[in-house]
């Protein structure tokens, strides 16, 4: 069974029809890359699996149950987590603490044990100061050290990627869901996050869905890749096959026959 | 990879190397800095632990009934402790959750009133101060809870304007109370009279100790703050905490990392209530009595102004605030007080621009030199013109400069004034010399309008005061005295 499945998922913004009987299936481990042009519905399809969206039709499931009608933080505590294509840090909060709320889905202390430090409580603490540390560590030297508590703003734009990402990790998730991981990343940048997502699955043995434009980064770590446009499903499956798809040429570039006549 | 570039060698070595982005980022938190002495200064407090300011803080104030026996100046010090339990409470939905509360006063009002009606002869129900106080607390939390709950959908201004109502609300209910189908409930407009003192170890704290104010209360409200300081420093930065500000910062991205946003707003909410309604015990026992009206505008504006000039967030930033508003208030009720502050404001605005520009300093030169001639010019043309009250010490310093007739036209208070905001608005819209040049009689009229406008009306002056006084230190410090550095979009 698909760790997580969409069937005939649905959303219209008034007559606009974004996401069109969309079906998809996700194994488990598995890395899927979402492309399509701009406005194909591609970040409208992660705000459906986060539940900040509800579907008009269709059902999504995970692990065989529904999630449809959750509220994005049951979502979350159920294991799906995802990073924001227009960043979405807590930029005046310290890059220790970004990680650090994180955690609140999987943690317990109520309000009153924090009142009185009851040994639990401080327990917990620590034990998500230590889970900060590691998902911080995840990259190296670069959000350690001095960084740590620094505000989120202070932070270089790569950084701030990386920054969610780590975050995003902190709510022990099964299921990533990337939006545009590499955008904004100079080369060098560009290949080390195709890197480290494939290191991503291997330590943290999730499940990622990507969005991406960069189709080198795409052509590196895609199991599959799934091609959207309009909101409907053009083409599905290796990145060779879907890269040379004819469809998938015509919603990035047009039709060939006009454009060269 | 970009660590490591040669460049990273002209930044000071505290941590690792670092590449070109960084260098960025650390020049840009460096910019945001306190530079100087300043600074240095800053460093050195940061190394001393929280607890250690607080005790300090606490010894401190406790000394205060030991060195000034005036009943006056403990009442104004008790009440400067009212409005620091005041100001953490707000502190916790306005700094931490972000949620522009602008009905908070009444969870004050709340408190007072619950106390009131559980300790007095109004329904001659008199329970102990050890069952009174937290269930009071409790019902503030509660009232607190409910109106977050229509609320909770509500943000920004929305939600200003709703809990705005919420205030508006229970000022309506409680002054029409005294005929709530037909039974008095709340004593409406005339409020609840003789309510009985806080009862503590077996008889009762009294207000009045041989006619002086009684110290009791001044420590039963320290004690609180200390424990409700200590309690929200913990929640602070539990993981409670972590999430209100999270949800202050980005709502959205704080649901999707699994923080129950609707739920952690209603607690924020709550516990600003809470807070609120415990210092509203306090209030109503040492007064005997509550209105409606003290519950209004005008306390949630002086509550918001310590909160923001303190520094919204930071605990002692608001407490700070209180401690500098609460006083500062009382002392501007006294026109030789406020004469002082005055011109200390003054004096102190100039001052600091003259540090960003030496012109500054030759335009107050040239103003106290013009104060001088003008007087001298007057007295030549008719002496009545300066023969305005001559008290001796500062204010008859500052009737020799300022023009102080004995008997004022009627039409000089408006035009002056009037004139006095188109004379300040003009200088903010000129440059260069000509700005400096208008900025002398400006400065001289303001001295005017002063003496002989607004000393004559200390009330709404006050507040005036306390205007022009948050105005220039929002201009010099936007995040308050002790704020974080706040940054909204980088």
């Amino acid at each position: 069974m698909a760790l997580l499945e969409l069937q005939g998922v649905s959303l219209a913004f008034g007559g606009l029809k974004v996401v069109h009987d969309l079906d998809l299936q996700v194994e488990e481990r598995e890395i899927v890359s979402v492309i399509g042009p701009n406005g194909a519905g591609k970040t409208t399809l992660f705000n459906l699996i986060t539940g900040i969206y509800r579907p008009q039709a269709g059902d999504i499931m995970l692990d065989g149950a529904s999630i449809v009608g959750l509220e994005p933080h049951q979502i979350s505590r159920r294991g799906i987590s995802r990073t924001f294509q227009t960043l979405r840090l807590f930029l005046n909060m310290s890059v220790k603490e970004n990680v650090m709320a994180a955690a609140y889905g999987h943690t317990r202390a109520g309000i009153f044990r924090s009142m009185l430090r009851t040994p639990g409580m401080r327990r917990e603490e620590r034990e998500i100061e230590a889970l900060a540390r590691e998902r911080l560590a995840f990259f190296g030297e670069r959000l350690m050290g001095y960084r740590w508590d620094q505000p989120a703003f202070s932070l270089s734009y790569a950084n701030r990627r990386r920054l969610e990402i780590a975050r995003a990790t902190a709510t022990n998730p099964r299921i990533l869901l990337l939006d545009e991981p590499a955008a904004g990343m100079n080369p060098a940048e560009t290949h080390e996050i195709t890197e480290l997502i494939a290191k991503l699955r291997e330590d943290g043995g999730y499940t990622i869905l990507v969005i991406e434009h960069d189709m080198h980064v795409v052509e590196g770590i895609s199991d599959r890749v799934v091609a959207l446009d309009h909101g409907i499903k053009i083409a599905e499956g290796s990145f060779e096959s879907v890269a040379t798809n004819e469809k998938v040429v015509e919603a990035y570039l047009g039709l060939k026959t006009t454009a060269t006549k | 990879m970009t660590d490591s570039t040669p460049h990273s060698s002209s930044i000071p070595a505290s941590g690792p190397a670092v590449g070109q982005d960084e260098w960025v980022a650390r020049h840009a938190a460096r910019r945001l800095m306190p530079v100087g002495p300043l600074r240095t200064v800053e460093e050195r407090l940061r190394t001393v632990p929280w607890w250690a300011w607080l005790v300090l803080f606490i010894a401190a104030m406790s000394l205060l009934p030991v060195v000034e026996s005036s009943g006056y100046v403990r009442r104004v010090g008790f009440d400067t402790v009212l409005y620091m339990l005041l100001a953490l409470g707000l502190n916790v939905v306005v700094g931490w959750g972000g949620l522009l509360d602008l009905g908070y006063v009444a969870f004050y009002g709340v408190g007072a009133y619950a106390y009131a009606l559980l300790d007095s002869d109004k329904f001659g129900v008199h329970l102990p101060t050890l069952v009174a106080v937290p269930l009071v607390v409790v019902i503030g939390a509660a009232v607190g809870f409910l109106l977050g709950l229509p609320s909770r959908r509500l943000t920004g201004d929305y939600l200003a304007i709703v809990t705005l109502f919420f205030l508006q609300l229970f000022q309506t209910v409680m002054t029409n109370g005294d005929s709530a189908f037909g039974h008095n409930l709340t004593g409406g407009p005339n409020g609840i009279l003789r309510i009985d003192p806080l009862h503590l170890g077996g008889h009762d704290l009294t207000v009045q100790h041989k006619g002086v104010f009684a110290v009791s209360y001044f420590y039963v409200a320290l004690g609180f703050f200390a424990v409700v300081f200590v309690a929200l420093r913990f929640v602070n930065s539990s993981r409670t905490g972590r999430a209100w500000r999270s949800l202050r910062e980005d709502p959205l991205a704080a649901e999707a990392m699994g923080m129950p946003v609707n739920w952690l707003k209603l607690m924020s909410f709550s516990f600003g209530a809470a807070v609120a309604a415990l210092t509203g015990t306090l209030f109503a026992a040492l007064n005997a009595s509550v209105f409606p009206l003290t519950f209004y505008f005008v306390l949630l504006i002086t509550v918001y102004t310590m909160v923001i000039l303190g520094g919204s967030g930071s605990q002692p930033g608001v407490v700070a605030g209180a401690l500098i508003i609460s006083p500062l208030l009382e002392m501007l009720r006294d026109p030789g007080k406020s004469r002082v502050i005055f011109f200390a404001v003054l004096i102190g605005g100039v001052g600091l621009a003259a540090r960003r520009s030496r012109t500054v300093g030759i335009a107050a030169a040239a103003t106290i030199a013009l104060g001088f001639a003008v007087h001298e010019l007057a007295r030549a043309i008719d002496a009545s013109w300066v023969s305005g009250e001559k008290a001796g010490g500062f204010a008859g310093a500052v009737d020799h400069w300022v023009v102080h007739p004995a008997q004022l036209a009627s039409w000089i208070p408006p035009v002056s004034y009037i004139g006095l905001i188109a004379a300040t608005l003009l200088v903010s819209t000129l440059h260069g010399r000509l700005r400096l040049v208008a900025l002398v009689p400006t400065l001289y009229l303001s001295a005017f309008v002063w003496e002989n406008v607004m000393l004559a009306k200390p009330e709404p002056a006050r507040y005036i005061v306390l205007g022009l006084i948050l105005i220039a230190l929002m201009i010099l410090r936007p995040n308050g005295l002790l704020g974080e550095r706040r940054v909204e979009i980088v």
